[in-house]
């Protein structure tokens, strides 16, 4: 007790002393509970089942997952999608150019190729090409994010470094040199293009996994483990690592369709697949000739493109909401 | 209902409350539907009076007070009821009349002082904008005549420092300078000094007390303090789960509380009954040692006595300074004391003392500079990685924060068993039997076991990182701040739990925390640190009853509503 802390008798003087009501609700109305009780009607919910309860609701989860399983049943199944198979049966050049025809709904290429048919059968190398480096990019830039960020010190200032260079390369631009190196020129396949994109594009998902290892690393259930007797690096792949897997996992939703788009650009620009290969990128390309006689075929396998990386970025962003709900649109 | 009605009656002849709240009903829209987070909510604010809104966190008191100032977030809104301001219904009052009142007839201290100033724009700036704002003169002097007032020492310097350049007390003060600067006719303080040192709270709270009794300002505090609350306000309104369930003068309330919420809540407030929880955990632990199974005490007494020994323990941070130099920050300064096997040890300081370096040292996560640390005989930095492994089954931590100190991925089931895996004990099937006993031990239902940290509160997870720690049967214990992230009636229940268990099995604490008032519930032996120095060891009585050291003194001073005496009849409710 000091002089200068003023007793509430003496402060409640200090303006006119007015009358206090001492107000008591009824005890009916407002029922006492247990101190912190346990909930124990609801069913158990993870962090994944909450982001998946959250999701189930979610027009733009749900709109973009049906449209991926379609693009995915396509490029696995593509036989039952056309009963034109563009690979066997020769384009006939008498229907150069023509018009929607029975049989064959999207009319057809200056080739007189079927549109229908090879955007079906076009699909499979845009999503093997998206699928595998976006595979890749998670395996190289994942594992070189999480150590630079996990372990710190010199390992950081190396990884970062390397990691800075690659990211100052433009992903299209580095991969447009590089298919000019002769090994790439001659063997030019969907794993080239994966090989070449992965190289390009690893250093996003280092820089993100860094990030959200380094958020994480701190955290006091990692003390909790290492204090346990979990090693470094147990603690790591037990705890750091999955806490971080949310925003990779976004991350790497939306790359996945910048990587089909850099497919077909390079495609496109006639340093990718191949012209046998049946790609999206090619079909825009050999489209192009006929630019202005006959748009279609030129339209059709960009409008696929274009729902393809759509509903991925479009999964990716309802993800992001489900997954980290700071983020989340007011 | 009808006492509002009523108090507002014979208020009225005298003179008109300043804020008048009556029947009101906040609702917010959330994903899960409506929520109702307010349900008939009033009280009453007259000129010049200082009401403080005591409640746990989730009771609506902020959300009654942010209504009152129009500032409630998107999603809420006041489903019913009125806010009076001096007559006037507020709660559906446009947007523009709210900022016509807002600062100069409502002013309001938020409750962060750390998040609460912008941190790119000059203290001096943030004033000036206040002051604008509300057409005062806002040249420098102004600024600073504000500043000063607030008991900031050089204020025409401090206005061109930026937030990062004060202190958290000092940032409070700026705060409350931007709060009171167009002098409004009712302040709101939003938790002013939850997140300050005691010392640094009161001086805060004597300033603004003598501000607002010069300005004749009416204050609307929250807080989850019942000891400040009486001590700072006239008058005490206690709210629970959205309702208010008992209101009046703060002494009397203290002194008789009618509500069984509001007994529950002086009953279990550490500053104010702290020597009656004292007395009952002594008898605890005297029943405790009868109940003991008789192995255990045997294999405590071919033990050593003192489990931990500290001496001259010292750990100097190198902080870098660019260019390769660096400056020495000694964190822990020359540090010894020891800990006996089977009683609480608390260190005691405010933040920057040291106290949590020295746990992380006494858990080996972080190594000394100089000095060293005997646990059980044995010099900890000399063990090799398996003899840690070892020693880590024996020394466990619970942290401060309950929200961070469990993984979020893992079951329940998961992080308890997780210590027991590690140590590869027991088959699938006696893990999971273990871990049902550490449920039980910690009272929480067995079926939690599936659930996720996220569906708990606080002091559950408090109770699932306590059933972790104690899972490979440690001997020594490190409670860093471990229930000061908890409510009042939380915490009672987890530091009585702590005693419990202490009795039951013999454990040992280190117990660090800023709290006094939780030091006297828990502790046997005090270690008080300031600046990384041990100012003061004793044991609890003796601290408590005659602190030696100025330093001692002015913590325990300053902790809230300590000189209020309670008469016998409310210690026994």
């Amino acid at each position: 007790m000091t002089p200068e802390n003023i007793a509430p008798d003496q402060r409640s003087a200090a303006p006119a002393r007015r009358h206090i009501e001492h107000f008591v609700a009824d005890f009916a109305e407002t029922p006492l509970q247990a101190t912190d009780k346990v909930k124990e009607d609801q069913a158990p919910l993870s962090l994944w089942g909450e982001a998946w309860k959250n999701l189930r609701r979610q027009p733009l989860f749900l709109i973009s997952a049906f449209l991926i399983l379609v693009v995915v049943a396509v490029s696995l199944f593509p036989s039952l999608f056309s009963g034109i198979d563009p690979a066997s049966e020769a384009c006939q050049l008498a229907n150069s150019d023509a018009g929607p025809a029975a049989g064959h709904p999207l009319g057809f290429t200056q080739q007189g190729c079927d549109v229908y048919a090879r955007v079906i059968f076009g699909t499979r190398s845009s999503v093997t090409v998206g699928l595998f480096t976006t595979l890749g990019v998670l395996l190289i830039g994942g594992i070189m994010g999480a150590l630079a960020g996990y372990y710190g010190g010199w390992v950081d200032a190396v990884l970062a470094r390397v990691n800075d260079i690659f990211f100052a390369l433009p992903l299209i631009l580095g991969a447009i040199v590089m298919m000019q190196l002769p090994v790439f020129r001659t063997n030019r396949t969907a794993w080239t293009l994966v090989l070449i994109l992965v190289t390009f594009g690893w250093p996003q998902i280092a820089r993100i996994t860094r990030g959200a290892v380094i958020e994480v690393r701190n955290a006091d259930f990692v003390t909790a483990a290492r204090s346990l007797g979990v090693s470094k690096f147990g603690a790591l792949l037990r705890h750091v690592l999955p806490n971080s897997l949310a925003p990779i996992i976004v991350v790497a939703t939306i790359s996945l369709g910048t990587f089909i788009v850099a497919e077909s650009t390079l495609s496109f620009l006639g340093i990718g697949l191949p012209p046998s290969v049946m790609s999206w990128g090619n079909d825009i390309q050999a489209a192009q000739a006929s630019l202005r006689s006959n748009p279609m075929p030129l339209l059709w396998p960009a409008i696929a493109l274009s729902i393809t990386v759509l509903s991925f970025i479009m999964l990716g962003d309802a993800l992001r909401d489900a997954l980290d709900p700071k983020a989340r649109k007011r | 209902m009808n006492a509002s009605v009523e108090i507002h009656e014979a208020g009225a002849s005298a003179e008109r409350p300043l804020l008048e709240i009556k029947d009101l009903a906040i609702s917010f829209t959330t994903s899960n539907g409506e929520v109702n987070a307010v349900r008939n909510a009033h009280l009453t604010v007259m000129p010049g009076e200082t009401v403080a809104i005591v409640g746990e966190s989730g009771s609506g008191k902020s959300t009654t007070a942010l209504a009152a100032i129009g500032l409630l977030p998107g999603n809420g809104r006041v489903a019913a009821g009125q806010v009076l301001f001096d007559g006037e219904d507020i709660a559906h009052a446009s947007e523009k009349r709210m900022i016509e009142l807002r600062g100069n007839s409502i002013g309001m201290v938020p409750q962060d002082p750390m998040s609460n100033l912008n941190p790119v724009w000059k203290i001096g700036y943030q004033v000036r904008e206040t002051l604008k704002a509300n057409g005062l003169p806002s040249g420098p002097d102004d600024v600073a005549k504000v500043l000063s007032e607030a008991g900031l020492p050089d204020a025409s310097r401090r206005a061109n420092q930026y937030p990062h350049e004060f202190s958290g007390g000092m940032r409070q003060r700026a705060l409350i300078a931007i709060g009171l600067s167009c002098q409004p006719r009712l302040l709101i303080a939003d938790e002013p000094t939850s997140a300050l040192d005691v010392t640094v709270q009161r001086q805060i709270l004597d300033h603004l007390d003598k501000m607002t009794t010069e300005l004749g300002t009416a204050v609307l505090l929250i807080t989850h303090d019942l000891g400040l609350a009486a001590e700072r306000a006239d008058k005490v309104v206690v709210m629970y789960r959205g309702q208010v369930v008992e209101s009046g003068p703060s002494l009397e309330l203290l002194r008789n509380p009618q509500h069984p919420y509001t007994q529950r809540l002086v009953a279990s407030a550490p500053s104010l009954a702290s020597r009656r929880i004292q007395a009952a955990k002594e008898l605890g632990v005297e029943s405790g040692d009868l109940l003991a199974p008789a192995e255990d005490v045997a294999v405590e007494t071919s033990m050593p006595e003192e489990v931990l020994q500290i001496e001259n323990l010292t750990k100097v941070f190198k902080l870098r300074s660019g260019f390769g130099r660096s400056t020495d920050f000694t964190a822990v300064d020359n540090v010894s004391f020891s800990v006996k096997r089977g009683t609480t040890t608390a260190i005691v300081g405010e933040s920057g003392s040291g106290k949590s370096t020295v746990a992380q040292m006494v858990l080996n996560l972080l190594q000394p500079t100089s000095g060293k640390i005997v646990f059980d005989g044995v010099d900890t930095s000399t063990l090799n990685n398996k003899e840690i492994f070892a020693f880590r089954r024996r020394v466990q931590p619970i942290f401060q924060d309950p929200y961070g100190s469990l993984d979020p991925m893992y079951s329940i089931f998961r992080t308890i068993e997780e210590p027991l895996r590690t140590h590869k004990i027991g088959d699938k099937a006696s893990r999971e039997k273990k871990v049902r006993e550490l449920l039980d031990q910690v009272a929480l239902p067995q079926s939690t076991m599936q659930r996720y940290p996220n569906e708990l509160s606080g002091g559950q997870r408090q109770r699932v990182a306590i059933a972790r720690a104690l899972a490979l049967d440690p001997e020594v214990i490190i409670c860093d701040e471990a229930v000061s992230a908890l409510d009042v009636l939380v915490q009672a229940q987890v530091l009585n739990l702590l005693a419990d268990l202490q009795s039951r099995l013999g454990l040992t604490y280190l117990f660090i925390t800023h709290d006094l008032a939780v030091v006297r519930q828990i502790a046997d032996h005090v270690c008080v640190m300031e600046k990384g120095k041990l100012v003061e060891t004793g044991s609890t009585d003796e601290v408590f009853d005659s602190p030696r050291q100025d330093y001692t003194k002015a913590l325990l001073n300053a902790i809230p509503g300590a000189h209020l005496m309670l008469p016998p009849e409310a210690a026994t409710a």
